[in-house]
């Protein structure tokens, strides 16, 4: 499966929820298919994608938050997963698009290439929920199912080591920063009243 | 166990007083008393983290979501995250409170500890991070305001170190 398919597909839930991406192709080819304000770019930082989106989802427990993470930035803070599952907030969705390559830097491959296998790590973390969906339309179906269930869930997804031709986004990391503070007010303020 | 309950109280009634309402934390002997006050007290979340720079997301995270976040730490675990510091708190001008246990200084009977006491402020003044030491029960409110203040208005990371005059009875 292409990154770029799976995004495609699955875009019309990133649309209604707070979504946190990490660096390089993956924000590339979201911001291609239509930034909004509610999708921030973690540019750097390696890894805490997810710790950011479990800080959010446990500051807004009503909103759903979805994290784009990677195998490479997944493999840099695997304590994400103990921490996630420890505190289990039903409103985060944390989504691994597996590519067995840190492609944004040269396409090095990752351990998830000679059998590390994310997803039985984040079920050893005690995750509640683990999906597997290595196609766009199984990968929409399990994204439906995890925002439904109200339930702590980590998909992770094979793709292709492909990315867009150019990382290029018109989006200074401060105006993304600033833009998706203000969104996240806004939300907060609709279900104050 | 010969860590200040009363001091780590006023520092735990500070925090509240600037409505903290996520706190991270790794524990460690002199933040004992601390997390436990934070796991105890319903109104407020406390992160167990397995490593420090686990806390400078959720706290960017908390941040852009409008809720004020603190970060309890040892020195170590600041050393363990300076990239995140560097790379997410500094990138996109994020306000952390960060308190942060001095460990290895003056008085401190671990050698384990000593080398971390050597690097803590320097690396920190090299970062340009402000910095305030808690030594006194008198002015920890005061202190602890006016760090998160600071670290409000200049979207910036603050260090507030812990000393063992306020942290350990002997």
């Amino acid at each position: 499966m292409l990154r770029a398919d799976a995004l495609r597909t699955i875009y019309p839930e990133l649309e209604q929820s707070i979504v946190v991406t990490i660096m390089g192709a993956v924000a590339a080819e979201l911001y291609t298919l239509g930034h909004r304000h509610n999708f921030f770019y973690l540019e750097h930082a390696m890894g805490l994608a997810s710790s950011m989106g479990l800080g959010i989802a446990l500051s807004i427990p009503e909103h759903k938050v979805i994290v784009i993470d990677g195998d490479g930035s997944l493999l840099m803070n695997l304590g994400t997963l103990s921490t996630m599952a420890r505190y289990k907030p039903g409103n985060l969705l944390h989504i691994v698009f597996d590519n067995e390559s840190l492609l944004s830097v040269g396409g090095f491959p990752t351990a998830t290439s000679t059998g590390t296998d994310l997803a039985g790590i984040a079920r050893a973390s005690g995750v509640p929920q683990v999906m597997e969906a290595h196609t766009p339309e199984s990968l929409k179906a399990a994204v439906t199912e995890a925002l439904a269930s109200n339930t702590l869930t980590t998909i992770v997804s094979k793709v292709e080591a492909v990315g867009p031709k150019t990382f290029h986004m018109d989006l200074p990391l401060l105006e993304n920063r600033f833009q998706f503070k203000r969104a996240l007010e806004a939300l907060r303020r609709q279900k104050m009243q | 166990m010969p860590v200040s309950v009363t001091n780590s109280k006023l520092i735990y009634d500070a925090l509240k007083a600037c409505d903290v309402k996520i706190m991270s934390a790794l524990p460690e002997t002199w933040l004992v008393h601390l997390i436990r006050m934070a796991d105890e007290d319903p109104d407020m979340t406390l992160v167990r983290l397995a490593k420090e720079e686990e806390g400078v997301g959720i706290s960017a995270g908390a941040h852009l979501a409008g809720v004020n976040s603190a970060l309890l730490m040892q020195n170590h675990g600041f050393l363990a995250a300076i990239n995140p510091i560097v790379s997410l708190a500094f990138l996109y001008k994020i306000p952390l409170l960060m308190l942060i246990s001095l460990r290895g200084h003056f008085g401190e009977k671990d050698p384990w500890q000593t080398q971390g006491g050597l690097v803590t402020e320097p690396i920190l003044r090299a970062m340009n991070i402000p910095i305030w030491h808690l030594t006194n029960p008198t002015d920890i409110h005061r202190r602890l305001k006016d760090a998160q203040t600071l670290a409000h208005a200049s979207l910036h990371p603050v260090a507030v170190l812990l000393s063992r005059e306020l942290m350990w009875e002997d």
